[in-house]
C-alpha cells in the first residue's frame, strides 16, 4: 500500500486550502503512512456481490414541500459573526491578482 | 458531589410548586463553580438560564404545567448550537462564535421546560477519545484527576458524574458518548442513526453522527430520548420515533437471548473488565436470559473502515470553515486564497488538520475506489453481519473499551493508539444500531461498564434490557 511522500502531503494541503508548517508536513508524512498501513488490511476482505452502504437506515431522496418557511434565525447574531462587513454585506479579500 | 433527584421527579416537584426552577438552576451553577478544577465546563449560560427559570416558575404560579422537564437544568456538549453563551466545539476556529439559532434537540428539551445551564468541554470538533484534544483545557476524570474522562463527550460525562446537573447531552460518531460514560461512570446512550435530529449540531462525520443523553440511570436516558427523538424537517436523515415512546420500559429478560460477542473478548481486553462482565453474565442467566456465544468475524475490520470514512466526511464537513462567514479569520491576508489557507491553518488544531489531509487523500481521484469505496463495501458486510446476529439473538453484549480510564498524556502523542480506544464502539455507528453504556462495577477506584447493542429501531427494548442490567448490579 502507498507510502506518502512530503510532496503528497503538500499537494493534499493545497487541495484542502490548508497551510501546513514544515514540522506538520514532516509529522503527517510519517503518521499518515502508518495510518494507511493500518487500514490496508481491508484489501484482503472479499466484498464480491456487495453494494456500498452510504445511508444506513435505507432512506433515499427525502424531500419536503417546496414552500418557504419562516425560520427563527437571529439576524443580528448572524451578522455579528461575520469577520468583515461592508454595507451590510460580507467583505472578502481580493480574488484576482 | 451533588446527587440530584430523579429527573421526572424534579419536574413533578417544580410543576407542583414544591421546588423552584430558579433554585435548581442556582444549585447547578453553584456546583459548576465548585468543580472548576475538573475543567468539565467551557462556559455557562447563567443570565439566560436564570431568566428561563423565572419564566418557568411564573408559569407554574399561573397554574400551567411547564412540561416533562420543567425547571430541570442540563449541560450540552459545546458542539450543540445554543443561545446564552458561545458555541465553540472546543476549537480556536469557533472561539467567540454566537449561534444565531439553536439545535433542534435543544429546542425540544426547552419546549418541555428543561434549562441549559452550561456548555461542556470536548475534544476539538469531537475529534478524540480523551478530551485532551480540546483547544482550551483538559477535562479530568471525576474519580482520578490524573486520568482522562474519555471522549469526545468527556465534559458531558464528567458533568453528570460530578453532579453538576441532572443530565447532559452529547454526540457519538464512533463512541464519543459511550466511551466517556464508561470511563467516568454514567449511563450513555447512542440511539439508532437518525432517531434524534442533528440540525444545529457541529457536523463531524454525517453518516455516523448521533445525538444522545448521558444520565445517572437508564430510565432517565429513556425519558430524554423520548423528548429529543423523532422526525425533523431540518434533518432529512431523521426517522420516526417508536409509537410507544421510550418510557415505561419492559425490563423482563425471561426468554431473551443475549449474544456474547467473541471478538470483543480477545486477549487485549483488561482482565478486571472481563471478570466484571463474567459476573454480570451469571446474574443475567439467573434473571432468565439465555446467553449464547456469537461471532462477528468482520468486527476487527470496523476500526479501519471507520478511519477511512470518518476523515473523508470530516474533510468535507470542515470545508465550511473558510474564515469568510463565521469563525476565525486571518485579518492580514493579502488575497482570498491566503485568507482561506491562513485562517484554516491557525483556526484548526493538529487533529483536525490530520483528518482533513487523510480525508482529502482517500477521496481524491485514483484512491477513491481503493479506500473510500472499499470501506463502504466492507461497511455493508458489517451491516449484514449485525443483521444475521440479530436474527439469532435479541441483544449483543460486550465491553465498551479494552481498558479502564487511562492516564492523561498516555496516548496523546500517538494518533493510532488513540484511535484504537474506539475499537469496540465504532461498529454500532457504522451499522446505525443503538448501543448503550451501563456502569456495572468499580475496580481500582475506577468505573467499569458494559455495552449493550440491539437491532436498528429497537431502542426501547434495548433500554428495557439495560434497565434490568442496572437493577442486577445495584
Amino acid at each position: 500500500m502507498a507510502k506518502l511522500t512530503k510532496e503528497d502531503i503538500l499537494k493534499l494541503a493545497k487541495l484542502s486550502q490548508l497551510k501546513l508548517s514544515s514540522a506538520e508536513v514532516q509529522e503527517f508524512t510519517t503518521e499518515l503512512s502508518s495510518i494507511l498501513e493500518y487500514v490496508s488490511h481491508l484489501d484482503k476482505i472479499d466484498v464480491k456481490g456487495l453494494e456500498p452502504t452510504y445511508q444506513v437506515t435505507g432512506l433515499s431522496n427525502v424531500v419536503r414541500e417546496d414552500e418557504p418557511i419562516d425560520y427563527p434565525l437571529d439576524k443580528e447574531l448572524l451578522m455579528k459573526n461575520l469577520p468583515s462587513v461592508k454595507d451590510n454585506q460580507i467583505k472578502v479579500k481580493r480574488m484576482i491578482g | 458531589m451533588k446527587s440530584w433527584d430523579n429527573i421526572a421527579r424534579l419536574a413533578y416537584l417544580v410543576n407542583s410548586k414544591k421546588l423552584s426552577a430558579y433554585d435548581l438552576v442556582t444549585e447547578s451553577l453553584s456546583e459548576i463553580d465548585k468543580a472548576k478544577e475538573y475543567s468539565a465546563i467551557i462556559s455557562t449560560t447563567k443570565k439566560r438560564a436564570l431568566e428561563r427559570a423565572k419564566q418557568i416558575d411564573d408559569g407554574v404560579k399561573a397554574g400551567k404545567n411547564m412540561g416533562r422537564l420543567a425547571g430541570v437544568p442540563f449541560i450540552a456538549k459545546d458542539n450543540f448550537l445554543t443561545f446564552g453563551s458561545e458555541t465553540t466545539a472546543a476549537s480556536n476556529m469557533l472561539k467567540g462564535f454566537r449561534a444565531p439559532y439553536q439545535s433542534s434537540a435543544i429546542e425540544k428539551l426547552e419546549a418541555e421546560g428543561a434549562i441549559c445551564v452550561a456548555k461542556a468541554n470536548l475534544d476539538a470538533f469531537a475529534h478524540g477519545a480523551s478530551t485532551e484534544n480540546s483547544d482550551f483545557m483538559i477535562t479530568k476524570n471525576p474519580h482520578d484527576k490524573t486520568r482522562v474522562p474519555g471522549g469526545s463527550s468527556g465534559g458531558s460525562a464528567a458533568s453528570v458524574v460530578l453532579g453538576l446537573a441532572p443530565f447532559s447531552v452529547g454526540t457519538d460518531t464512533g463512541g464519543s458518548i459511550r466511551q466517556p460514560a464508561a470511563f467516568s461512570g454514567c449511563v450513555g446512550l447512542k440511539p439508532t442513526y437518525g432517531l434524534v435530529s442533528r440540525s444545529g449540531v457541529v457536523a463531524m462525520a454525517s453518516s455516523t453522527d448521533c445525538i444522545g443523553p448521558l444520565t445517572k440511570t437508564v430510565a432517565e436516558a429513556g425519558l430524554i430520548l423520548d423528548i429529543m427523538s423523532g422526525r425533523d424537517a431540518l434533518d432529512s436523515t431523521t426517522i420516526d420515533k417508536d409509537s410507544l415512546g421510550y418510557i415505561n420500559l419492559d425490563s423482563d429478560l425471561k426468554g431473551k437471548k443475549i449474544g456474547l460477542v467473541s471478538e470483543y473478548f480477545d486477549k487485549s481486553l483488561d482482565k478486571d473488565i472481563k471478570s466484571s462482565i463474567d459476573d454480570l453474565v451469571t446474574k443475567l442467566k439467573s434473571a432468565g436470559a439465555e446467553i449464547v456465544n456469537i461471532s462477528l468475524p468482520i468486527l476487527p475490520s470496523a476500526l479501519a473502515v471507520y478511519y477511512i470514512l470518518c476523515p473523508a466526511e470530516v474533510s468535507s464537513n470542515l470545508s465550511r470553515y473558510d474564515g469568510q462567514r463565521f469563525g476565525y479569520s486571518f485579518a492580514e491576508a493579502n488575497d482570498l486564497n491566503q485568507s482561506y489557507q491562513e485562517s484554516r491553518a491557525r483556526g484548526f488544531g493538529k487533529e483536525a488538520k490530520r483528518r482533513i489531509i487523510i480525508g482529502t487523500y482517500v477521496l481524491s481521484s485514483g484512491y477513491y475506489d481503493a479506500y473510500y469505496k472499499k470501506a463502504q463495501l466492507v461497511r455493508t458486510k458489517i451491516v449484514n453481519d449485525f443483521k444475521d446476529a440479530f436474527a439469532k439473538v435479541d441483544f449483543l453484549i460486550g465491553p465498551v473499551a479494552p481498558t479502564q480510564a487511562f492516564k492523561i498524556g498516555e496516548k496523546s502523542n500517538d494518533p493510532l493508539a488513540m484511535y484504537l480506544s474506539d475499537v469496540l464502539t465504532v461498529a454500532p455507528n457504522l451499522a446505525g444500531i443503538p448501543a448503550i453504556t451501563i456502569p456495572i462495577d468499580m475496580k481500582n477506584d475506577l468505573p467499569i461498564a458494559v455495552q449493550l447493542m440491539a437491532a436498528q429501531k429497537r431502542d426501547k427494548s434495548l433500554l428495557g434490557a439495560a434497565k434490568k442490567i442496572e437493577d442486577l448490579v445495584s
